[in-house]
């Protein structure tokens, strides 16, 4: 824990060994004061707009300004009720463990973002969609629930307010698309997770028709210090023009894997040398995927670009999740590659056909690489594939992010692509 | 036929949501948790039947998501993560530790029931890698000798 926690807002309340405050330690350390604010000296439009000034960008990958997407949804008497607010807590990217950190570490400062979220929307339903593999977050998330229940945070007439606000768990039955927004929606209906058509955008007709917001954990986690400490203030925790903190992590053969509250805009060069401690004793960098599975390869070269949503997209790749996953020089970068495409073919819902076939047919075509199988014909067809399933030719997001690390892995790593097709081996086995 | 303590129990998922489909994904884990771990033919007619779905709709679901067990599984499933944290930390070489143990692959249960061997997509657990969890419980850091010990814990 940090003295004042200023600075470091999502984990001030988190220890060392994750134990949980419980509500009382909560409320002690100025838990629950943004649901106090909010609920007694702003409207709902007033929580949107401060939200919206302070740049908060959806911590879920894509990096939507939140306050602007709670705009979109219907307010006043005559809106579809009820409406819903649901946690994005599936965290099925491939090497991404942070909302697990703060739902395990400081459960109440989810449920707290929640309440202040479903009041600027008017929820009066919320759902916290959790990934199977989170028993221990469940179970503290439940626990923290019920609390909150006792004190008259949750439930009817909250603090005396009027407004209403009931949450509970849902458990996934697992599958990389109930994290897809549209796909979670239909999880939650009891259907395939396949996406849906948009317009209509959720937060006009999401869950059952009704007006739905569906939100990453940590962006949640942010919206009540907002409440408390202003838009500015959140803006100046940033190095740059992305407001706030952001949960940085590290895998791969690093000293300290981990994830840390950095300032927005830290650069990969600091997260890896000064918090994960620099690479292994024998294991050099050769490159990194900034933000989970579906983001394209960064190298040295951009080690000092600051890990930011507008600042990565200039050098062609995506904060995405922000944690990073490290290609060190004794792990075949083709086989690396061959185990990303494998998962994003093995998680295609199916729903379209490029993603459905191409997915696996870049899996077969880079096993076969790797096997010593390869001809150079296939490096053309595997960039061809990066053109057919990017952006544009399906019907959501799982494929232009599938073939993001392809892409960049082929123009980054082509040496070691011919080397394994000229020796017909990989070179590191 | 769903038994009083299936539908207690499916009834409590049904409170919190406004249609019946919706609670059918919960329904099939607590059949599939009464009945040996996996959801029969017989399991899914009862459940279709008690939130009025189509058998077809209903499994057209229930074989969608990686966690409902449309066949036998053992008594215990070890689900190791095959993801590229864990593939890069030696995801291989536990895989073929357990195999050399246990004699399964990936997909398959020991003779004596005992475990089956489930590959699953990152368990978010990264900075710990390689990870598996059995039934509900997390090992981290793994390394061969671990296995070892961790399988003993078992019966
Ligand atoms: C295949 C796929 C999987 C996704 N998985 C997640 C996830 O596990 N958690 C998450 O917050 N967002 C996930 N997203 C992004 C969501 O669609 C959505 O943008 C996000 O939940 C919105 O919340 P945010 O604005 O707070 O980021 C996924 C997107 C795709 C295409
Ligand atoms: S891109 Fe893939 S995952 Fe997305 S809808 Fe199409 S088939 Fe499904």
């Amino acid at each position: 824990m940090t003295d004042t926690g200023m600075e470091t807002p999502l984990t001030k309340n988190i220890r060392d060994d994750r134990t949980p405050m419980t509500i009382d330690e909560y409320e002690r350390a100025g838990g629950y004061q943004a649901v106090r604010k909010a609920l007694s000296d702003m409207s709902p439009k007033d929580v949107q707009s401060l939200v919206k000034e302070a740049n908060l960008k959806g911590r879920g990958g894509a990096g939507f300004n939140t306050g602007m997407k709670w705009g979109f949804v219907p307010m006043g008497d005559d809106a579809p009720q009820p409406k819903y607010l649901v946690a994005n807590a599936d965290e099925m990217e491939p090497g991404t463990f942070k909302d697990r950190l703060l739902m395990e570490g400081d459960p109440h400062s989810l449920i707290e973002g929640m309440i202040c979220a479903a009041y600027a929307i008017g929820a009066s339903v919320s759902y916290i969609f959790i990934r199977w593999a989170y028993h221990l977050s469940a179970g503290r998330l439940r626990k923290a629930i019920a609390e909150a229940y006792e004190k008259g945070y949750l439930g009817k007439n909250i603090l005396g307010s009027g407004f209403n606000l009931d949450m509970y768990v849902h458990v996934s039955a697992g599958r990389y698309m109930c994290g897809e927004e549209t796909g979670l929606l239909n999880a939650m209906e009891g259907k395939r997770a396949t996406p849906r058509a948009k317009p209509p955008f959720p937060q006009a007709s999401g869950l059952w028709g009704k007006p739905t917001i569906v939100q990453n954990v940590e962006t949640l986690c942010n919206v009540q210090h907002i409440i408390n400490n202003g838009a500015d203030w959140f803006r100046g925790l940033s190095k740059t023009d992305d407001g706030g903190t952001k949960i940085y992590g590290v895998s791969g053969r690093v000293n300290r894997p981990g994830a840390w509250e950095l300032p927005m805009g830290t650069t990969a060069r600091e997260i890896i040398e000064e918090h994960a401690g620099g690479m292994k004793d024998g294991y050099r960098f050769r490159g990194m995927l900034p933000g989970g599975a579906s983001t394209d390869f960064m190298i040295d070269e951009h080690l000092d670009v600051p890990m930011d949503y507008g600042e990565i997209m200039k050098i062609g790749s995506r904060l995405g999740t922000g944690t990073i996953i490290i290609l060190d020089d004794r792990t075949c970068p083709v086989g690396m590659l061959e185990n990303l495409e494998h998962f994003f073919a093995q998680e295609s819902c199916g729903w379209c056909t490029p993603c459905r076939d191409g997915l696996p047919w870049t899996e077969k075509l880079l096993h076969a690489i790797e096997e010593g199988e390869g001809e150079p014909a296939d490096l053309d067809r595997l960039e061809a594939h990066c053109t057919w399933l990017g952006p544009g030719n399906t019907f959501c997001a799982l494929a232009p992010g599938a073939v993001e690390p392809l892409q960049s892995g082929l123009k980054y790593f082509r040496d070691d692509f011919e080397r394994h097709i000229k020796d017909k081996k990989c070179p590191w086995r | 036929m769903l038994s009083q303590e299936e539908k207690a129990e499916i009834d409590k998922e049904l409170s919190h949501v406004p249609t019946k489909q919706a609670a059918c994904l919960g329904a099939l884990k607590i059949v599939q948790a009464h009945r040996d771990g996996w959801v029969t033919d017989e399991g899914l007619l009862d459940v279709a039947e008690y939130l009025d779905m189509s058998p077809d709709e209903l499994d057209s679901v229930a074989t969608f998501y990686n966690l409902i067990f449309r066949r036998p599984v053992g008594r215990h499933k070890i689900f190791i993560c095959d993801s590229v944290s864990c593939w890069i930390t030696g995801y291989k070489e536990i895989l073929e530790h357990l195999h050399k143990q246990l004699g399964i692959r990936p997909g398959e249960t020991t003779p004596d029931n005992k475990f089956t061997l489930l590959p699953i997509p990152c368990l978010g657990i990264c900075d710990h890698a390689p990870a598996f969890i059995i039934d509900e419980t997390t090992y981290v850091d793994l390394t061969p000798d671990k296995v070892e010990d961790i399988l003993k814990e078992y019966d």
